[in-house]
């Protein structure tokens, strides 16, 4: 028996987790010496009050998605996938391999390839991490992290002595091609007769997102691998008794985790910078950590996470640009955020599990 | 340029570099072994990095901004041990958002405390580490006597002197108060009452509750130990082997002292070991220019910089050895259920 409904479980454990973070968030706003409420109107108003701002916010939750998908799966399994930000490095380079090799004749055939490159190699990163933490035993965690940085050198590598442009000097590679190029949100919607700002960087692979969504849905509750591997990640022991292979979950489980990691270079990559640049990611790997605990490990409440957190990424931007807080407010709410909802979870749940059980029994009592 | 001087030089600045590494393995270490995992060093180095910076500008001593640093550092691993031990929360998560934290909040103070752009000012003369110079050591106050340069005197010396002058004396108190760390590491670990039941927190913490001792206070204990190396480390980065705080300096060293402690396998004196060797190799990244003199081909700098974490992994895999953590380690201790 659950000591709280569900609702609560799902909605007011991360909300008021949430509301501590903001609290936080507002007084070391105060700390620097300027006003939270005057800030939190500017962040609403950038990110969500023109389309312009609705485009950015849509352009980082998508990247926000994908990897909040990605560690959302791996952790149905028990894996702590902490290597999104590596495994979307490479799938980068996936992407930018594929659109810079051949003459792409139409974008939609492009999407498809880059895809393709961009999830395999985000797999192929995840891959011997996984299978270490299958068959040797090596902590993820730890494995997953130096491959991060691993990663990193391996972009620099291709960047610096491979495939930047002959002449060029910043680490980077050529353009892509205009066929490559994938249509924004603007052009989607002005089929439809929806004006939509033609600057912002939101570009089809939010819809590419928002069907990841609904596959991962599908896949984990859905079929019967989806089965194995929650019943895996919840107690490894029974799913062995039933018959289910701990290699093949482990390794299946992060070879999708790191195909989504992968994915997000197809909006940040190919959508957006359209060449492939150091540091693309920025951080959105592990940023996905705090999607995924935020939204409960579920597609629907990653979607909403991801959104939330691109409202963060985007206000924070305006911020920088129309006041002196600097950019690296949104680490910091971003840092309160992961630590009220993730690490300090049972601080905001046993309070409120105590509600609930003595409500319950006030209730029985008057029986 | 004689190849006897370029090593001396080499691994001198293997010692400095290697020297935030060590305190941050040992800190790690002692974590560990009391059973919580820390991903979040490189936060606990950068608050301490920036706030020893700050004090020591802003007060003109360095040893007040040491405290500062020291103090900044252990209430950040008291924060991780609130959210690890008493609330029982993932461990790894609480390292991931401190490392955020930290990240943000370093430029945050800094800008609206000194408006640099994020950085605080150059440190100079007393609020910064100079070097101890040895006894018999050719050090600044024979070049002042002289009133010839230092590199000059040095290099007409003997090779023992060299050595002894460029590599052993020289460094900033820090570097020395590192390497006294490990035998006191391992003095704690393995010939103390507190040392033994460290490690049997981190191993069956139920027994040590069995027994009547305190896990949450033995582990908290542990924080504050922690709280203190990285203070350590990250007050050397930013007062001994740089002049000031810049944005995110720390640069990764917190998880290269992860790697280097399970290189070590969770053994003081490997530590030291293993600090030395990922030193030596940032070290080399720094001097293409011997690289190259040694190897026959081109030795890409990236490979370098990744070596540490490529030669973890190897270990991780178990082909060398295996590398076995404390039993308990990421496991928060529930007293019954």
């Amino acid at each position: 028996m659950d000591a709280m409904p569900k609702w609560a479980d799902m909605l007011l454990v991360p909300l008021i987790s949430l509301l501590l973070a903001m609290v936080i968030s507002a007084l070391v706003i105060l700390g620097i010496g300027e006003d939270p409420w005057a800030a939190l109107k500017l962040m609403v108003q950038g990110s969500f009050g023109s389309t312009y701002g609705w485009g950015y916010t849509l352009f980082y939750a998508t990247n926000f998605i994908f990897t909040g998908l990605a560690f959302a799966v791996a952790s149905h399994a028990a894996m702590f996938n902490i290597g999104s930000e590596g495994q979307a490095t490479l799938g980068g380079l996936g992407v930018a391999l594929v659109c810079l090799a051949l003459p792409w004749p139409h974008w939609t055939v492009a999407l498809v390839a880059a895809m393709a490159g961009g999830a395999l190699f985000g797999a192929a990163w995840a891959f011997l991490p996984a299978w270490l933490a299958a068959r040797r035993g090596s902590h993820i965690v730890i494995t997953t992290i130096m491959f991060n940085f691993i990663g990193l050198a391996v972009l620099n590598y291709m960047l610096v002595n491979v495939m930047r442009p002959e002449g060029s000097m910043d680490p980077a590679s050529a353009k892509f091609p205009d066929s490559t190029n994938l249509p924004s949100l603007h052009d989607i919607l002005a089929l439809v007769g929806i004006p939509f700002s033609k600057t912002a960087p939101a570009n089809v692979a939010f819809l590419v997102a928002l069907v990841a969504c609904v596959l991962v849905w599908l896949l984990l509750w859905r079929t019967r691998f989806g089965f194995e591997l929650r019943a895996f990640g919840k107690s490894e022991s029974a799913a062995v008794y039933a018959g289910i292979s701990p290699t093949k979950i482990i390794v299946v489980a992060m070879l999708i985790s790191g195909g989504l990691s992968g994915l997000m270079a197809v909006n940040n990559v190919m959508g957006e910078a359209e060449r492939l640049v150091l540091n693309s990611v920025e951080g959105a790997g592990f940023i996905g950590i705090a999607v995924a605990l935020m939204g409960r490990n579920h597609p629907l409440g990653v979607l909403l996470a991801a959104i939330l957190f691109g409202f963060l990424y985007q206000g924070g931007a305006e911020l920088a640009l129309w006041t002196s807080i600097p950019r690296e407010l949104i680490v910091v709410i971003q840092g309160l955020v992961i630590l009220f909802t993730g690490a300090l979870d049972n601080m905001v749940r046993m309070p409120i599990e105590r509600f609930f059980l003595w409500r319950r029994r006030n209730a029985q009592a008057g029986e | 340029m004689d190849t006897f001087s370029t090593l001396i030089q080499v691994l001198d600045s293997t010692l400095r570099l290697a020297t935030p590494l060590l305190l941050a393995c040992l800190a790690g270490l002692f974590s560990e072994r009391s059973g919580i995992f820390d991903i979040g060093l490189e936060a606990k180095m950068l608050v301490s990095a920036f706030f020893s910076a700050a004090f020591a500008y802003t007060t003109g001593s360095v040893w007040i901004g040491l405290m500062a640093g020291v103090a900044a550092s252990i209430v950040f691993a008291g924060i991780h041990g609130i959210a690890s031990i008493t609330f029982r929360g993932n461990q790894l998560i609480s390292g991931v958002a401190l490392n955020f934290l930290a990240s943000g909040m370093t430029v945050l103070i800094a800008q609206s405390w000194f408006h640099q752009g994020g950085r605080t000012p150059s440190l100079m003369g007393g609020a910064r580490f100079e070097g101890v110079e040895l006894p018999f050591a050719i050090g600044p106050t024979e070049a002042a006597e002289t009133g010839r340069p230092l590199n000059q005197l040095i290099a007409e010396a003997g090779p023992l002197q060299q050595l002894y002058s460029e590599l052993i004396s020289g460094h900033s108190v820090l570097v020395y108060i590192a390497l006294l760390a490990v035998p006191a590491t391992w003095w704690v670990l393995y010939r103390t009452r507190f040392g033994l039941r460290l490690r049997a927190v981190g191993e069956n913490p139920a027994a040590v509750d069995t027994a009547g001792i305190s896990v949450v206070g033995l582990r908290y204990s542990s924080m504050i130990i922690v709280g203190v190396l990285c203070g350590l480390a990250g007050a050397y980065l930013a007062t001994g082997l740089q002049a000031g705080f810049v944005k995110d300096m720390t640069a990764g060293r917190g998880y290269i002292a992860l790697a280097a402690l399970i290189f070590a396998k969770w053994r003081p004196w490997h530590a030291l070991g293993a600090c030395l060797l990922f030193g030596l190799l940032q070290a080399l990244a720094l001097r293409t220019d011997v690289v190259e003199a040694f190897f026959p081909f081109k030795m890409p700098v990236q490979l370098l910089d990744s070596m540490p974490y490529i030669l973890t992994v190897v270990i991780l895999a178990g082909f060398v050895g295996k590398a076995i953590p404390p039993r308990a380690g990421g496991q928060p201790y529930v007293k019954e259920r």
